[in-house]
């Protein structure tokens, strides 16, 4: 194959040179009208004189005859088109196959007969044409992100025995895009097998309190650590650049008891809480008592005499303006009134006249 | 060169005849293959062979030649494959029934030895497997349940590792590593047991959270309640006579008075008889005994 491209491309050259460039002599223009002697039908006119003068066979025949069909059309001095369409396409393949434009987050992988010959840069690059040299353009740049699991439940155990439900996703790009091309047989196959395998073994050694709350960034930051090892091990080529867990729950079927959990706590918060307002009220209640108190004995202590009996009189005043008095003059003696009804009879004129009323 | 031109038929019959030569002389090996060149079944010689830490470039993959219709190519992958085991059953030594997925990834370190003994690679991959299976099956079912879930782990598959390594060897590969993608509990009881487990373990802190709460709240009121106690007594206890006095009006104030909305003329809930001996009439009969 490559003999036979170098041999087409050597004929294109020296037919250019021939003829001023490969597209010079096209057309049917005059400047081959007067080559005689290179006219390739004067050749072959020649030809049976040259052979023996034999009788041309069927084959020869057959194309002669093609050839007068398709005569009309081709120049003069006799290049076919064929040929100019074989070099034209050979241009076209070489330019197409062997110049490449690499976008600024690409890196292109340069093979030569099969071979890694190198990693080309950002910018115009040149290769050998294909099949000689192939390039494969790799975006190294791209953060692409893996989420796991794709839909539906994704259920771990965790260190304590329990188990949890934990979607998250993995963010990774390409470090070596030779290493990522030759190295693995399935590259992204892997780096899901590996996230799961090891965002388990994380997992198993923590609680279930941790994985569902607190040490979601620790485990988190473990497996990205994990995976970037083991796929380093791998020479995938990969590069880890985070690990974020999205959802960290409980089992469906057994989220009631840990919102049950959460309402207990609820509670228990809001009971220590009216435990808190109660203890504020009696404590500030009992300040301001033993306040009152103190002043009022401060005051007390300068004239206990008149002041106890101030006291006594303002209260007994207050007391009986709302109560119904009967006085009874002699012990012993049992007031026939039906008790009960007494005030309903007499209200207003009860406590002044009622003392005198035995 | 000329002849040849204005004759294209004979000139394509030849380009056919000399591609036809050439492709069945030259190959290229590319750099994720190694080749075995094969005469008659016979291995003659590998090229692109896998070497330990070597990189990528000319010497390895690249053009190979070799004798036309008498010598074969083999293509064996140079890269790291894997074989999955899906589902398996697994007891631990203490009858807890596990559901594992796990992976190996192998690579094709001896092509030669890989073309004696499996002639293809697809071979490989369904020997080793069972052997993946029964390896994960002894190790594991020599551990307990909990093992599987700690450190310990990484001995376990390292065990793994070495079992399944010896085993490829004989098939010219080597074991990268095993890794467990999944160890669950089977959907059905004994998963269920285990979301039972889960439950009663939540409703139980539930539980021992509010009795804390509850506990909290009676000791903080039991501590308001003290220090009103200790407030009070300290304020009365400076003249108890003074607080039975002072405590006794308060209290016939607060027994004797209806409590009714103000501005509504009081009505007499209670009536009290007085002796006129009561001290609060000593005035009203007029002695000042």
């Amino acid at each position: 194959m490559i003999r036979i491209l170098g041999r087409g491309a050597r004929d294109g050259a020296s037919l250019s040179d021939n003829r001023g460039g490969p597209w010079g002599p096209g057309g049917d223009d005059d400047d081959g009208a007067g080559d005689g002697p290179r006219n390739p039908w004067g050749q072959k006119r020649r030809k049976p004189a040259r052979t023996g003068g034999g009788e041309p066979g069927p084959l020869d025949e057959f194309l002669r005859r093609s050839r007068e069909r398709f005569g009309s059309g081709l120049p003069r001095d006799g290049r076919p088109y064929w040929l100019y369409g074989l070099i034209a396409f050979l241009v076209l393949w070489i330019l197409f196959t062997s110049v490449w434009r690499i976008g600024p987050q690409e890196r292109g992988v340069v093979t030569t007969v099969g071979y890694y010959s190198r990693t080309m840069a950002p910018g115009i690059g040149f290769s050998w044409p294909w099949p000689i040299g192939n390039v494969r353009t790799l975006n190294v740049e791209e953060i692409r992100p893996l989420q796991i699991p794709g839909s539906g439940e994704n259920l771990i155990l965790t260190g304590d025995q329990n188990v949890i439900d934990l979607a998250y996703t993995v963010r990774w790009n390409v470090k070596n895009p030779e290493l990522f091309l030759f190295q693995m047989v399935e590259p992204e196959v892997t780096i899901r097998e590996v996230a799961e395998s090891a965002m388990r073994a994380v997992v198993a050694r923590v609680s279930l309190d941790d994985a569902i709350g607190a040490g979601r960034a620790d485990v988190e930051q473990r497996v990205q650590q994990s995976m970037q090892q083991v796929l380093d091990d791998y020479g995938s080529g990969v590069q880890i650049q985070g690990v974020s867990i999205n959802q960290s729950t409980p089992p469906q079927s057994v989220n009631e008891a840990f919102l049950a959990v959460s309402a207990a706590q609820q509670r228990a918060q809001s009971a220590m809480n009216q435990a808190r307002a109660y203890a504020l009220q009696k404590t500030a209640a009992a300040q301001g008592a033993a306040a009152e108190f103190e002043k009022i004995l401060a005051e007390y202590r300068a004239a206990p005499e008149v002041t106890r009996r101030r006291m006594y009189y303002e209260t007994m005043e207050q007391i009986l303006q709302h109560v119904d008095t009967t006085i009874v003059e002699a012990p012993g003696v049992t007031p026939y009134l039906p008790l009960p009804e007494m005030p309903r009879r007499a209200v207003p004129a009860t406590p002044p006249q009622g003392a005198p009323a035995r | 060169m000329i002849r040849t031109l204005k004759n294209p038929i004979p000139l394509a019959l030849i380009a056919i005849l000399l591609l036809v030569v050439v492709a069945s002389t030259f190959s290229i090996v590319p750099e994720t293959k190694q080749a075995v060149i094969v005469r008659f079944g016979e291995p003659q010689r590998i090229l692109n062979r896998y070497r330990p830490g070597g990189g990528f470039g000319p010497g390895g993959a690249g053009i190979a030649a070799r004798i036309p219709f008498l010598e074969q190519i083999v293509w064996i992958d140079k890269r790291i494959q894997s074989i999955a085991m899906e589902n398996q059953q697994v007891l631990s030594t203490d009858q807890y029934r596990l559901e594992v997925d796990a992976f190996a990834r192998y690579r094709i370190t001896n092509p030669l030895q890989m073309y004696l003994s499996a002639r293809t690679e697809e071979n490989v991959g369904n020997q080793l497997k069972p052997i993946l299976a029964s390896a994960l099956r002894n190790e594991l079912g020599r551990r307990p349940f909990a093992a599987l879930l700690s450190p310990e782990r990484g001995q376990m598959m390292d065990n793994i590792q070495t079992a399944l390594d010896r085993v490829a060897r004989q098939y010219g590969a080597e074991i990268v590593d095993v890794r467990i993608k999944h160890a669950d509990l089977p959907t059905g009881t004994p998963l269920e047991a285990a979301f039972e487990r889960m439950r009663t373990a939540r409703e139980q802190e539930a539980r021992s959270i509010e009795a804390q709460g509850y506990k909290q709240a009676q000791i903080i009121r039991a501590e308001a309640d003290a220090e009103a106690t200790a407030t009070y007594a300290r304020a009365f206890n400076q003249d108890p006579q003074f607080y039975d006095f002072y405590r006794a009006m308060q209290s016939y104030r607060t027994s004797f008075i209806a409590d009714t909305p103000t501005g509504e003329q009081p009505r007499g809930r209670s009536s009290i008889i007085l002796s006129p001996n009561n001290d609060y009439l000593r005035q009203f009969r007029g002695s000042g005994r």
